[in-house]
């Protein structure tokens, strides 16, 4: 494994930190939204490198971890009883259901595939003309352009065996979602980079005044995380409230509006559930009635029983940031990345896989 | 799965009656289709942003390169070679 020191950065970073030791005054508790920013925090040695007056708690930015268990159940129950192939990105078919994961119906039979893109999946379909090909159509906005194209791709080629089986949040509502729970003290966000790359600023500007909270719109990259924390620290001392964006280099104001349009064009904006955290308002994509043909959700009939999540975990509590994952009593002990108990320790963005991973590298923190 | 990664337009192809534009794009010596449907002013030679098929922005490439880099050294290329085998 690499370690911060040998990046070419390094000394970069080092300046960032030191001019945040500067600035600091008192403690402050910031939320990375995205689960990419988690993992480099953690995998990067950067947590430890912070004063400890800087608590830096991590988000619900892992669609992994927040795609319903049902769901799950319902994508293996179409790869096993309904015989589709099943087609999704790698991290999702390890995620247990409340039976078995997609890659256990896989090994039980299946026809499980893991893809790189939605776009494969259409040519799957293309190519297997006497079977239904469902591509599970997980992750935020930077992920939703892809899936709505190759409903766009299907429909174009003509393609009717193919259909999208929808998990699709937002990041905007998420925030609100930590903002209004009572127990969260987040008082600053780094927003995620690429899911802005689509949708640019103008969603944010809202919460920044509702909420009185600086948001800055960050990379992932160690220098870009470190500049990112030092912003929203410069701006909390000051008792500012503003948007900014750390990310010029990559995100534009209006973010990109080709995807945008297609966004609009294929999907319609509902409430959604999040594993974990319950129902949030208007915080999910499904596919309009226009594409209701490409919706695996309305094709196949199938009702999935809701089963209560295992009582044992609380991944509620750490995607929200009011917990850390070792405060979790199962942490590392029933629940493992071999055998994980909730979503976050399954997928490298999970806040839980990630402590668990790099725990060696975090002792220094969890002890201050 | 949230990354996107950046990589070099090495030729352009039209599809659906030239109504779409996908590109071989060049992860450090990986080549992978992506879709430009999103960026029409891209062009063979620019670096892109590409995230699951489809690129989404157009980077200089200094910055690509330099970011390139960094996801190589932490090992978020590999989803790309893995999945090439699949
Ligand atoms: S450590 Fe495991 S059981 Fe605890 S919150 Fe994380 S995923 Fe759930």
């Amino acid at each position: 494994m690499k370690f911060l020191s040998e990046y070419r950065d390094a000394d970069l970073v080092h300046q960032y930190v030191q001019e945040i030791q500067r600035t600091v005054t008192r403690p402050w508790t910031i939320m990375e939204v995205c689960g990419g920013q988690t993992h480099s925090l953690v995998k990067n040695g950067l947590l430890q490198l912070l004063p400890p007056e800087v608590r830096m708690v991590h988000g619900p930015g892992c669609p992994v971890c927040v795609t319903p268990l049902h769901l799950i159940d319902k994508a293996v129950y179409l790869a096993l009883e309904k015989g589709v192939i099943l087609c999704s990105y790698g991290d999702m078919l390890r995620v247990p259901g409340s039976q078995k994961s997609l890659l256990e119906a896989k090994a039980a039979g299946a026809d499980v595939r893991i893809l790189y893109s939605p776009l494969e999946a259409v040519k799957i379909a293309q190519d297997n003309p006497n079977k239904e090909v469902v591509f599970f159509a997980v992750g935020f906005e930077t992920t939703a352009p892809a899936n709505a194209l190759s409903v766009l791709h299907a429909q174009r080629a003509g393609v009717n065996n193919y259909s999208i089986l929808t998990s699709h949040v937002l990041v905007p509502p998420a925030i609100e979602a930590v903002m209004t729970d009572e127990d969260s003290h987040i008082q600053g966000f780094l927003a995620a980079g690429h899911v802005c790359t689509i949708m640019g600023l103008d969603e944010y500007y809202p919460l920044v005044e509702q909420y009185k909270i600086p948001i800055v719109v960050s990379g992932f990259e160690p220098v870009d995380l470190m500049q990112g924390i030092l912003m929203v620290i410069r701006q909390l001392e000051k008792g500012e409230h503003q948007l900014e964006n750390q990310y010029s280099r990559v995100v534009r104001p209006e973010g990109n509006p080709e995807a945008r349009k297609v966004l609009e064009r294929i999907f319609e904006i509902h409430d959604r559930e999040w594993r974990g955290i319950g129902t949030i308002p208007h915080s999910g994509y499904e596919l309009r009635e226009e594409f209701a043909a490409f919706d695996a959700n309305r094709k196949f009939e199938v009702a999935i029983e809701k089963v209560p999540e295992s009582a044992e975990c609380i991944a509620g509590l750490v995607l929200k940031g009011i917990k850390k994952p070792q405060e979790c009593p199962q942490f590392g002990k029933k629940c493992t990345p071999q055998n994980p108990l909730g979503a976050p320790m399954v997928s490298s963005e999970g806040a839980c896989a990630a402590y668990y991973h790099f725990a060696n590298l975090l002792e220094s923190v969890e002890t201050m | 799965m949230c990354l996107a990664i950046p990589g070099k337009i090495k030729s352009i192809e039209h599809r659906f009656n030239g109504l779409v534009r996908m590109a071989k794009v060049e992860f450090g010596g990986i080549v992978k289709e992506a879709s430009l449907e999103m960026i029409p002013l891209a062009k063979e030679g620019d670096y892109v942003l590409v995230h699951v098929g489809v690129a989404i922005s157009i980077v200089d490439e200094e910055e690509a390169k330099k970011s390139f880099e960094y996801l190589a050294e932490i090992g978020e290329i590999d989803e790309l070679i893995e999945h090439t085998q699949i």
